[in-house]
């Protein structure tokens, strides 16, 4: 390639991106009738609103927000668990992103940081192991949040930990699978949803074969998508052509990147350290079966939440009142129809947990408009 | 947190780390994941700290093929269009 950066443009030309766009409005006049259609990821969620697309597409097409966000679906007890843990004696709390700042019952991460407590948000998991081994009198938590596209990297840090048989490195995993939420969604009645934008780096982990289930037992076709706006485009246009020719298929808009089987390695390492949990609560989801992992046996002496399970309590806790951010991931509400949005809840003192996080639809609402 | 960008790998280390360049940023990633031989040169997709896979360039340079094809076409229906749109003008014969 002749200039590193053509491999991003190629994705970004506002030539093609209106091509597309002239494409689609073609197509659409073929539909019976309006599309909804999911984002299931945060991710795209952003690149919708940064780039406007929603203003390039007929009105027949519109965008139902999914809850690809792991920040935003982490309820409210799971925070408060990490709270606990981070308040133990002689203890970092590690993990990553925007997860600090999520609110739980009382306080949130962030907060608990400027009152003394050892909390640092890592830029890459593998940092763990320096800091346990720089402190090895002190227990050493990682806080593990994320879909698909996360675990692997957990998965890596616990062999790793393994491997240098380091005590004092302990896991509390929160990981949570796609799937499970999207046939969560499908099932309650209230929802209707024409089609998927597939995830598009959950896919290269797991390969785009995970959706099969969903497209069969929905008739909704699934196209998995990059995430820059030319791939958000044709993702679209791949759609609509399906519903015209009555298909309802799983397709890989995002070719460059994603196959059908994924990225095997990665996956070996997930099952040889984490297995489905029984069930997990989400936020706005509530309890879903099989929707998440947990430590295999054989690392039971890493499980945070065995090791210290005196200190954890799993009594659910609900949202604040006001905050509609469960009907936003349930893609029953848009951020604008909640009466604190951008007023009692802004990205710099969010009440919900769809405000913090940078993928959440609120804070993407926020930071480019509303115009959807 | 899954926004991983596209980074060109500038260096293999030991203990399975590259150091990768995104947009003339350049940052030590882990290797742990990637079953396939990765070589300098070669674009990865980065996630936390960690190379998740290959992106395929002949792939990308195909779909821009595509694209450009496209582009063409519907510049081309365009220009029909406003022509028929002109052909067709009530106000012509004025």
């Amino acid at each position: 390639m002749q200039d590193d950066k053509a491999l991003f443009d190629i994705f970004r030309h506002p030539q093609t991106i209106r091509a597309l766009s002239r494409k689609i409005h073609q197509e659409a006049l073929k539909l019976s009738q309006p599309l909804k259609v999911m984002e299931v990821c945060g991710g795209h969620t952003h690149t919708i609103m940064k780039y406007g697309l929603k203003q390039l597409l007929p009105d027949t097409i519109e965008f139902i927000h999914g809850p690809g966000c792991p920040v935003c679906i982490m309820p409210k007890e799971r925070i408060d668990q990490a709270i606990a843990l981070a308040r133990m004696s002689d203890t970092i709390l590690l993990t990553l992103g925007d997860m600090i700042r999520v609110p739980g019952s009382a306080s949130s991460l962030v907060q608990e940081r400027s009152t003394g407590r050892d909390i640092r948000p890592l830029y890459s998991p593998m940092d763990a192991l320096k800091i346990a081994r720089e402190n090895p009198t002190k227990k050493v938590i990682f806080f593990a949040i994320g879909f698909e596209t996360t675990t692997p990297m957990t998965a890596a840090l616990i062999l790793r930990t393994d491997e240098e048989k380091l005590h004092n490195l302990f896991f509390h995993i929160n990981h949570v699978l796609v799937p499970p939420a999207v046939h969560a969604i499908m099932d309650d009645s209230k929802n209707r949803i024409d089609a998927f934008i597939g995830p598009s780096h959950v896919s290269v982990i797991t390969g785009a074969q995970i959706y099969e289930p969903i497209a069969k037992q929905y008739g909704t076709p699934v196209v998995v998508s990059g995430f820059e706006p030319v791939d958000v485009m044709e993702g679209i246009l791949k759609i609509i052509v399906q519903k015209n020719e009555n298909r309802s298929e799983v397709e890989v808009q995002y070719t460059r990147a994603v196959t059908q089987g994924g990225n095997q390695k990665a996956q070996a390492m997930v099952e040889k350290t984490m297995s489905v949990r029984e069930s997990f609560r989400w936020r706005g989801l509530g309890d879903i079966a099989h929707s998440a992992l947990q430590l295999n046996d054989s690392f039971t002496h890493l499980d945070a939440e065995t090791v210290f399970s005196q200190f954890l309590s799993y009594e659910p806790i609900d949202d604040h009142k006001l905050c509609i951010c469960g009907s936003i991931l349930k893609g029953l509400a848009k951020p604008n129809d909640c009466t604190v949005f951008g007023t009692a809840c802004t990205p710099n003192s969010p009440l919900g947990s769809c405000m913090v996080s940078s993928e959440g639809s609120c804070n993407a609402y926020y930071r480019y408009g509303s115009a959807l | 947190m899954c926004l991983s960008i596209p980074s060109k790998i500038v260096e293999i280390d030991e203990d399975n780390n590259a150091t990768v360049d995104t947009m003339g940023v350049r940052r030590k990633v882990s290797l742990d994941l990637m079953a396939d031989e990765v070589a300098i040169g070669d674009y990865v997709l980065i996630h936390i700290g960690f190379a998740m896979g290959k992106i395929d360039e002949e792939d990308a340079l195909e779909s821009l093929k595509v694209y450009e094809e496209m582009i063409v076409a519907m510049d081309e229906e365009e220009c029909k269009a406003l022509i028929d749109q002109d052909d067709n003008c009530p106000n012509r014969t004025l």
